[in-house]
Parts: C-alpha cells; sequence; structure tokens
C-alpha cells in the first residue's frame, strides 16, 4: 500500500461515514421533506396567482362562431382563452368537474355565458367587450354598414408606447425565481456550512479526533469532512432543484420558458458548492479553535455573519431593485458573491463578464481557504481546553 | 525479525516557555509491560502523543525496531487517550469496523477483529448500540477494543484503569499481560501504583518532562539503601547509632528502623541487637512504588 493510494482511501473512509451517518440522521429527513414541500408549494402558489395558463372556455356548436373574436378580445385585456366546441351537456358536465372555466351558449348575436360559480376578472372583462363588440355590430349592420370592416379599423387602432426603460421579460417571474433561489442557497451554505463546524467540534470535544489523528493526516479527516457533507447538502440541493422545476413543468406553472427555470436551478447549484467550498473551510478552521460544542456559535460568528448580511440585504433590495448598485458591487466580492450572484442571475441582471469574474474569483477564494483552513486546522485540532487564538493556531509550526 | 523495542531518545517539547518534556529517554522493549508514572502534569500525556506522532516533538526521535516512526508504522500502534474518544452517536459495531478500516484492515478482517475483540470484552451485545447510550464500564470496553481491533504491534494506553470496576481491572490487566507475551511492547500510564508495581515489568517514573527512575519494579526498590526493621523490646534507644555503615535510624516503642548502606554489614546489626536481649523480628523493608515514587516527586520541594 503506498502512501498516495492510502491517501484516497482514508478519505474515501471518512467521506463514506460522513455520508451515512449523516444521512440516516433525522436532521436530513426533516430538511430535505422541508425544502421540498416549499419549492413544489411555491410552484402551486405561482400556479393559483399567476393563474400562468389559459381560461378554457366551450362554445356550443351554435355559438362557435364567438370563438375567434373572443379569443382577440381576451388577448385585448391581457387574458388567454382556449377554445372548444362541445355540446350543451358535455359542455355543463365539463364545467362541474372544473375542466371548463365557461360555456358560451345561444347565438352569436344573443349569447349566454354558463359559469360554475362566477366568472373569473379577466374573463368578464373579455366577455362585457365581446357583448359590446356584439351589440355594435348589430347596430352598425341595422345602420347598413359593414361589421366586418369597422371592426377591423377599430381594431387597427392601437397606441403607440415608447418606454423609457423596456419592461424585462417574465419580472415577475423571475422576482419569485429569484426569492426562492436566494433563499434555499443561502439555507443550504448556512446549514452544511455549520454542520462542519459542529462535526470539527464534535470529534475534538469527544477526543476521537486523537485517535483518528493517529493512522490519518489533519487534512484527510478535514478534506472527508468537507467534502461529505457537502455531497449531503449537494444531493439535498439537487433534489429540491429537480422537484422545483418537475413541480413546475407539470403544473404549467412557468409563464416562462422551463430553459429560464433550469438554467437558474443549475447556477442555484453551482453558486452553492462555491460558496458551501468557501465557508465549509472557514468553519472547519475556527470550529477547529474551540473544544466545546457550546463555544462553536460565538467562534463562527464572524462568518455565519458573512453570509446572513448579503443574503439579508440581497432578498430585501433586489425584488424590488433589481439594478441595485450598491448591490451589484457587494456581488462581486467573492464572500459575499454565492448569496447574491443566483439571485441576480435569476433576475437576469447580472451581465455574462460579471458572473465569469466572480465564479473565477470565488474559485481563487476556495483556493486560498483550502491553505488557510488546513494550516489553522493541523495546528489547532489537538489543542483542547480554551479557545485557540487564530494568529496563534496561523503561526505555529 | 527486528527487536521490536520501541524507543524515545533525548525527546524533547515546549509549548511556550513551558517546557513539557526534556531530554527524555527511555525504552519498551517487544513482549514488556511498562508503567509509566508521576503526578499531574509532569508530562506522561505529552510523550505519548509525541510516541503517536499527534504532536511533533521540537528535539529528538521516536524509533520503533530501529527505524523512526513514520505515519505507516504509526498505523499499528493501538492508542487509547486519556479522555478516551469515540463518536457518542455512532452505533459501536459501525465505530470500530470505522476505526479498524482507517488503520488499512480491509471490510472483512475489520468485520471479523470487531466481532473477537467485542465479544472478548463481554460487549458484543451491544453492537447495534450508540456509544452513548452505554454505562461508563461499557464505553471503556468498548475503548480497550478500539485500541486493540486492528491488531496493533504497539500499544500505548494513556490511564487505561482510570475509572474502572474492579473486574474491569481484571479483564483490562489480562488484555494487556497477554497483548505483552504475544511478544509487542505495551506502555500504559496509571496513577494506581499498586496496580503499577503488580503488573509492569518496568517502569518508568517522570517528574517535570523528565524521566528520574527507569528500571525493573525490585530494582527501584532495592535503591541504594538497605533499610532495616528490628523488634527488640528490651533494646535501648541509640544502641544502633555506631554500628559501621549506619546512615539514621529511628527509634520507637521497641522497633528500630535501621537505614545503612548496601554492601555494609547487616550481620553486625543482627549481633548487636541480640546483645540488647531477645529480637522477635529482623527483616528487609523495602519501599513500595508508591512510597519511592513520593521520594523522588518530592525531591525538590
Amino acid at each position: 500500500m503506498n502512501e498516495s493510494t492510502s491517501a484516497a482511501q482514508a478519505v474515501r473512509l471518512v467521506v463514506g461515514r460522513e455520508i451515512s451517518t449523516r444521512l440516516r440522521s433525522k436532521a436530513f429527513k426533516i430538511t430535505t421533506i422541508a425544502s421540498l414541500v416549499v419549492v413544489v408549494g411555491y410552484a402551486v402558489v405561482f400556479k393559483v396567482v399567476g393563474g400562468g395558463s389559459a381560461d378554457s372556455v366551450g362554445f356550443t356548436p351554435q355559438a362557435q362562431p364567438l370563438a375567434a373574436p373572443l379569443v382577440s378580445v381576451a388577448q385585448a385585456v391581457g387574458a388567454e382563452v382556449k377554445p372548444s366546441t362541445v355540446d350543451q351537456d358535455t359542455g355543463e358536465r365539463r364545467l362541474r368537474d372544473g375542466k371548463l372555466d365557461a360555456l358560451v351558449t345561444g347565438t352569436p348575436d344573443r349569447f349566454q355565458v354558463v359559469v360554475k360559480q362566477d366568472l373569473s376578472s379577466d374573463l368578464r372583462d373579455a366577455f362585457s367587450v365581446l357583448a359590446r363588440q356584439v351589440a355594435l355590430d348589430n347596430e352598425v349592420s341595422r345602420l347598413g354598414g359593414d361589421p366586418a370592416a369597422v371592426s377591423s379599423a377599430v381594431n387597427a387602432a392601437t397606441v403607440d408606447v415608447r418606454s423609457l426603460e423596456p419592461a424585462r421579460q417574465h419580472q415577475g417571474a423571475r422576482i419569485a425565481l429569484a426569492i426562492i433561489v436566494g433563499i434555499l442557497v443561502y439555507i443550504a451554505i448556512l446549514l452544511y456550512g455549520q454542520m462542519v463546524a459542529q462535526g470539527v467540534v464534535e470529534e475534538k470535544a469527544s477526543r476521537i479526533v486523537e485517535i483518528l489523528l493517529t493512522t490519518i493526516r489533519p487534512w484527510q479527516l478535514m478534506l472527508g469532512k468537507v467534502v461529505g457533507i457537502g455531497l449531503i447538502g449537494l444531493l439535498q440541493l439537487v433534489l429540491t432543484a429537480v422537484a422545483g422545476v418537475v413541480a413546475g413543468v407539470a403544473l404549467d406553472a412557468f409563464d416562462f420558458p422551463t430553459s429560464v427555470a433550469t438554467g437558474v436551478a443549475i447556477w442555484a447549484v453551482v453558486w452553492f458548492l462555491l460558496g458551501y467550498l468557501a465557508y465549509a473551510l472557514l468553519f472547519a478552521a475556527l470550529g477547529a479553535l474551540v473544544s466545546r460544542q457550546e463555544d462553536v456559535g460565538g467562534v463562527t460568528a464572524p462568518a455565519t455573519m458573512a453570509i446572513v448580511l448579503p443574503y439579508v440585504l440581497a432578498i430585501s433590495i433586489l425584488p424590488s431593485d433589481p439594478d441595485n448598485g450598491f448591490m451589484e458591487v457587494l456581488s462581486l466580492i467573492p464572500f459575499f458573491s454565492p448569496m447574491i450572484m443566483p439571485m441576480r442571475i435569476a433576475l437576469d441582471v447580472a451581465p455574462t463578464w460579471q458572473v465569469v469574474i466572480t465564479v473565477v474569483l470565488t474559485g481563487l477564494l476556495v483556493a486560498g481557504l483550502v491553505w488557510f483552513a488546513g494550516r489553522v486546522y493541523r495546528n489547532a485540532v489537538l489543542r483542547m481546553g480554551s479557545r485557540v487564538r487564530l494568529t496563534e493556531a496561523l503561526s505555529s509550526r | 525479525m527486528a527487536d521490536e523495542r520501541l524507543e524515545a531518545d533525548s525527546v524533547s517539547k515546549r509549548y511556550g516557555d513551558v517546557v513539557a518534556l526534556k531530554d527524555m529517554t527511555f525504552d519498551v522493549r517487544a513482549g514488556e509491560l511498562f508503567g509509566f508514572v508521576g503526578s499531574n502534569g509532569a508530562g506522561k500525556t505529552t510523550a505519548m502523543r509525541i510516541i503517536l506522532g499527534v504532536l511533533e516533538a521540537d528535539a529528538g526521535e521516536v524509533r520503533w525496531a530501529g527505524r523512526p516512526l513514520t505515519l505507516q508504522t504509526r498505523r499499528q500502534i493501538g492508542y487509547m487517550p486519556e479522555e478516551r474518544g469515540l463518536y457518542p452517536k455512532m452505533k459501536v459495531g459501525e465505530q470500530l469496523t470505522y476505526l479498524a478500516r482507517l488503520h488499512g484492515m480491509s471490510p472483512a478482517a475489520a468485520e471479523r477483529s470487531v466481532r473477537a475483540w467485542t465479544e472478548r470484552l463481554g460487549v458484543a451485545g451491544r453492537l447495534d448500540d450508540e456509544v452513548q447510550k452505554l454505562s461508563l464500564g461499557n464505553q471503556q470496553r468498548v475503548q480497550l477494543a478500539a485500541s486493540l481491533v486492528h491488531d496493533p504491534r504497539i500499544l500505548v494506553l494513556d490511564e487505561p484503569f482510570s475509572g474502572l470496576d474492579p473486574v474491569a481491572v481484571d479483564v483490562m490487566s489480562r488484555v494487556l499481560r497477554e497483548k505483552a507475551d504475544e511478544g509487542i511492547p505495551v506502555i500504559f500510564s496509571s496513577h494506581q501504583l499498586d496496580l503499577v508495581e503488580r503488573l509492569c515489568d518496568r517502569v518508568g517514573i517522570i517528574r517535570s518532562g523528565q524521566m528520574v527512575a527507569v528500571g525493573r519494579v525490585d530494582e527501584l526498590r532495592a535503591g541504594d539503601l538497605v533499610r532495616l526493621a528490628v523488634v527488640a523490646p528490651e533494646a535501648k534507644p541509640g544502641w544502633a547509632d555506631r554500628l559501621p555503615g549506619v546512615r539514621s535510624v529511628s527509634y520507637d516503642n521497641g522497633t528500630t528502623l535501621v537505614t545503612l548502606d548496601r554492601g555494609a554489614d547487616d550481620q553486625a546489626v543482627l549481633r548487636a541487637a541480640l546483645q540488647t536481649g531477645p529480637v522477635h523480628e529482623f527483616a528487609e523493608r523495602r519501599p513500595s512504588l508508591a512510597e519511592l515514587f513520593r521520594g523522588v516527586v518530592s525531591e525538590d520541594e
């Protein structure tokens, strides 16, 4: 057995232990179920509030000529209608089953709308406009004019709007996406980062670290812990992201292309990985400084603040002001990027060069932290008792 | 096979201004039980941690079978830290298997060894329990199993007997003796000097980071001076004061304690005693390890 294979094997064993003990833990099961419930629930809320999909309206054969006018009228008032032709009985049954939102009966001149309980406000607007148009057509015909010519002239008249700041596409949906992505990435980094600190201190407090370090090197133990817990976090986040996208597609809750949701989900995972690695290393180093679980909170407070602050700022500023200059600057700082960039990417306000530069900078930060954490951990992890000073852990051999 | 003895050669360690170990040299021979005694803070744990490589010495070297210890050879040490160390929330079986695997055992061999040692130590029924649910005594049995499960070639145990009930002490003693008889060096520290005296082939007494006495217990107890107890009820105080080779004499109600140089004529003392009247007892009193220890430790104070 040579040194390099045994090092890889040692890290694998540590990773394996982290995964097997943590997968079985109640904490993992509870947080996984909670985040799945949150994203699926979010997709449902999206569907109900956003109402993304079209209203289906049935037409009896006699009323059928009204289908095309209703679709165009609905479009004008901002609603979307999916017309179908049914006979009266089938239509009413479908209304009761909730498969139809409205059923149009009668003749084109004199039509009636049947609903289960009430019309949605969009449809009510569309039908009112339609009713007026029918009345107008009748008047035009009575006066000897050509209703078709009048309507086409009326339809051709549009208002020319010039916007100074063109609205982004799907802005509302992107804000909602940004919020959910921001929350999930933030919670994952904080939760799993702190889990690393607690794991390090657990080994110190129970003194098993002394036994472990007679057979493996400190960096192998630290790396195995960071990777093992990271894989658990990754698994949970990927599960959540996939569940979110699948639920959104299945419920037809997105009124924007699925590729946008998928892209945002992938970036969320990438930023979790970068942010987790940076903070897990930091948490491992800080955790190694203390010997009791009670002291973990205190010693890791600065790192926790570095996660919480940018998140709180981002979640309170970005949804209402995506282009905020202060947040833009903050998002370029490697320690803060992981919490802010996924939201800015979801909001479509992060230029490619900024994404590239923050990924590179955060990658460099991780590399620096590998050195830093390795050194602090090695020097501090066997020092039991009172808190080891960071400068001391860095300088001692 | 090379002589698999464990040697510490002029090992020194300091923490800032505090000297923890100063030029410590001793060896533990293969097949020997070596007891390490000293007051709290004398440097026993530091010395053990340096042997294990979890601490680095400032100077000096630890060798096994004539070669400096490396991570590979250190894998073959079985270690029991003073304050114990196991994952409280991990199951006994999984934990021991994990430790055996970290020491380089194959999964099957680890499994076998865990079974064998837990049966031997009487905790086989608790394999699926979390360590924290075990009684303190059982936790210590598991701890001992943890130090033995990878079939170590060297055993280093820091205070293995502290807090054990008498039955567990017997089990522990037997296992340590057995491992030594298998031909491996076994070193342990303890404050229970009677136990060390009874169990160990050799002992090392450590004070302020220095080894002040190393040797077989009877050698150490013999020392440079002979102490004789003479029970002669009719003897008057002062009878032994002028005898040749006498260092000091104390009289206490018919019993006289005479200390003389080793090699001085003890029969002269007996003859002088007989002249005072009947002699009921004439015997050499050897100090116990505890008395020796007190003497050594208090020398400076």
